[in-house]
């Protein structure tokens, strides 16, 4: 660790490279012109130029999710750094590792009201896990490096750098302190070996028992995930996961009953209502997936593994918390139950296998296909049949309807292939993310499978994608309307759909070509398999528009303030009216 | 439904910019209550500050609200002092009470019943140093509202376990 004179800009370059990273997404500024600067002089770390900073952080996060690994954004300050909030926002709610340097005015000017200055600190607070505003250069190296053991430690999540500018010119000392242990921040990761003993023994007394896991697998990493399969399959307990854990555990498998949760398959949220043992492992008890609490699995005995204490009875209190890693409390679990010889009674268990695959029995997911118009479900089916004897597809979502269609109909056999935004619920997220996907595996079959509505939010990054030729594929399930809205407001509201219909809707082909990328059109069922394989040969951009039947809705449904034996099958169930108590449900 | 319990939570945390804008964003942002707060630096070499919160929530709110706090990168401890052994809680009040005659006479008496100490004194006013529990405080205040009762500042809570045990 020798020690080096440099310039602040230089320290950020550095520091970056010693972090391994190989790509920022970014947007230049008066602010971080320095950076700009010495990234000019170098040919190591490659930047990404979007067009709107909320697409950088999009596109950090489908890299960090694609990958494993920290995404790193670069914006100015001010109105870059205000831009940059969604995403920060979005990569809190979904854990994504993300590092976010914003400029600022020079540090004499703060709070000056000067040109492009925003409170960034004051403003990430609340939605990054942690912020930092360099005021000395001599804590820029640890900062730096501070910044990535923190986005990446624990429950992972974005962290803001805020760089004034006055410090990027100024000279300082580097130390390559890449391994500096932090003096507060020490995240539990080892599960609790009793809590462990217990779970296991609660386990082995089931009779009707169910994993329910999420997207803290999927953090931990592909051996978390390899672990859960494995132990999935020891024990032979059903498995259900939620939107952020799809991947975690094959979906092929037997044992798979599908996503939980309001538009869950029929037999995963049964099973959730009536298993006597729940093994959740890195999922948050989130108001999705619980729909009404009161109602909430009533008769199982609860087993919660999840790195943040914090997400530990916070909706749902739980009988055997263990505060840890999901890849290292499997392997514990794995072995405390090899160690002990008691199994759960095979009659009790088989009973309630028999009980699955008679609500399995009733396929929730089947629509009714029509041959003169395209189905939103039937597109996405085709595009899965077309996609999934592949071995390199990634999925990015936007959201509403349709990201509930491919959630159920697309099938995700290994962990970081599916990036979609969960906890907040970012429409604009899809594109952008499959751009940072895309640069991350720029072999890959990446695919953003989008609504018109959410894709016109940052439709901009059509000029990234096609600057640096990232072949992303946009498949639009075009209705014309807020989908989701629309169905709320039919189910909910009496049918006044109130501002959800769209007018004047780009042509999608057109604008495709407008930007450099290829537009693709299907209108009737039988044009889709042949715009799919068109899609996919296509060495560029594309946007598909798939044009489907506007008023199809999304089943199975969970209604607001429901509980999960009280789903919503298809367009003939009629829905109960909805409690005063449901109606102010999100 | 489970009861509203009141606890004093003591937070060691890095004396750095920001860092009571961190706690008490968590407490406005996920609708905490705040019923005191204190905060000072208690050691200058190590640059630490410790917060002593006084809060009301049902247990899985006081719960959430420990386990919240000790996830903020700078915290380096959360200690809930209400269920975790006997402690001493104390605030310090400055009472400024204006009045003549018997009034004033009776304000001294009562501040002498308390053991208050005088501060500051003026022909028509006193102010009243006090330090004790937040009840007792509360009481001294209440006597002194017909008394001539003007102006109250008080530090709110600070709380640290009996014992030979540190932090």
């Amino acid at each position: 660790m020798t020690a080096q004179t440099m310039n602040g800009s230089a320290i950020v370059i550095r520091a970056l490279l010693d972090q391994g990273v190989d790509v920022v997404f970014g947007y230049p500024g008066g602010a971080v012109l320095p950076i700009y600067d010495e990234l000019f002089k170098q040919n190591a770390l490659r930047h990404i130029l979007v067009r709107h900073e909320q697409g950088a952080v999009h596109a950090a996060e489908g890299y960090a999710r694609s990958t494993g690994k920290v995404g790193v954004v670069l914006v100015t300050s001010g109105p870059g750094a205000t831009n940059a909030v969604t995403g920060l926002t979005d990569a809190l709610m979904d854990s994504v590792p993300v590092v976010c340097l914003t400029g600022q005015v020079p540090t004499h000017l703060i709070g000056n009201d000067a040109f492009q200055e925003a409170d960034t600190v004051g403003i990430t607070r609340p939605c990054t896990k942690h912020n930092y505003l360099v005021k000395n250069i001599a804590d820029l190296p640890r900062v730096m490096h501070e910044a990535f053991y923190v986005a990446r430690s624990g429950r992972p999540g974005p962290v803001v750098v805020d760089l004034p500018k006055d410090i990027l010119q100024a000279t300082g000392t580097y130390t390559n302190n890449v391994n500096a242990v932090h003096r507060s921040y020490k995240p539990q990761v080892k599960g609790d070996a009793r809590r462990i003993e217990e779970a296991v023994a609660l386990m082995a007394n089931a009779r009707r028992p169910l994993f329910y896991c999420g997207g803290g697998v999927i953090n931990s990493g592909a051996a978390a995930a390899a672990a859960l399969t494995r132990f999935v399959r020891m024990t032979g307990f059903p498995c259900t996961l939620t939107l952020m854990g799809l991947g975690a555990f094959p979906a092929a498998d037997r044992q798979f009953l599908g996503m939980l949760g309001m538009h869950g398959t029929y037999e995963a949220n049964l099973a959730m209502h009536g298993c006597d043992v729940l093994i959740n492992i890195g999922a948050r008890f989130d108001d999705r997936v619980t729909g009404k609490l009161s109602a909430f699995s009533p008769n199982s005995k609860k087993i919660h593994v999840d790195i943040d204490p914090s997400s530990i009875n916070k909706n749902v209190p739980v009988d055997v918390p263990i505060v840890g890693d999901a890849a290292g409390v499997l392997e514990d679990m794995i072995a405390a139950w090899g160690a002990r010889a008691a199994r759960p009674d095979g009659k009790a268990l088989a009973a309630w296998w028999k009980q699955i695959e008679d609500w399995r029995a009733r396929d929730c997911l089947r629509y009714k296909n029509s041959d003169q118009v395209i189905k939103p479900q039937y597109a996405i089916q085709r595009l899965y049949e077309a996609v999934k004897a592949r071995d390199d597809v990634y999925i990015t979502t936007e959201v509403g309807q349709h990201q509930m269609w491919a959630a159920q109909f697309l099938r995700f056999e290994k962990p970081n292939r599916w990036m979609t935004s969960g906890g907040l619920g970012t429409m604009g997220y899809g594109l952008p993310a499959a751009i940072g996907v895309q640069v991350a595996h720029p072999d890959a079959l990446v695919i953003d499978v989008a609504g018109e509505a959410s894709i016109l939010m940052n439709i901009q990054e059509m000029s990234t994608a096609c600057q640096y030729r990232l072949p992303v594929k946009i498949f639009i399930i075009n209705n014309q309307w807020m989908g989701m809205v629309r169905q709320w407001q039919e189910l909910l509201y009496g049918e006044r759909y109130s501002q959800s219909y769209t007018e004047s809707l780009p042509d999608f082909v057109k604008l495709a070509e407008a930007f450099g990328a290829v537009g693709l059109r299907a209108t009737k069922p039988r044009e889709v398999d042949d715009v799919i394989r068109d899609m996919i040969a296509a060495d560029a951009p594309v946007i598909v528009d798939c044009r489907v039947d506007p008023k199809e809705n999304c089943f199975p449904m969970i209604p607001a303030g429901a509980a999960h034996n009280d789903m919503l099958l298809g367009p003939d169930d009629v829905p109960k009216p909805v409690s005063e108590e449901g109606m102010v449900l999100v | 439904m489970q009861e509203i319990e009141k606890h004093t939570v003591c937070v060691l945390v890095d004396n750095e910019a920001g860092v009571l804008a961190r706690v008490i964003g968590l407490f406005a942002g996920r609708g905490y209550n705040i019923e005191s707060l204190t905060v000072a630096e208690v050691d200058p070499q190590a640059h630490l500050s410790r917060i002593t919160v006084v809060t009301s929530g049902t247990p899985m709110v006081i719960e959430q609200i420990k386990n919240q706090l000790g996830r903020l990168v700078p915290v380096h401890k959360v200690s809930d002092l209400t269920t975790e052994g006997p402690h001493v809680e104390r605030e310090l009040a400055l009472v400024k009470v204006r009045s003549t005659g018997e009034k004033r006479v009776e304000s001294l008496r009562i501040a002498d019943i308390f053991r208050a100490r005088v501060v500051d004194s003026t022909i028509e006013s006193f102010v009243f140093e006090m330090t004790g529990s937040t009840e007792k405080l509360n009481a001294f205040i209440n006597l002194m509202q017909p008394l001539g009762l003007v102006d109250v500042s008080r530090t709110g809570s600070v709380a640290i376990a009996r014992g030979p045990q540190g932090f």
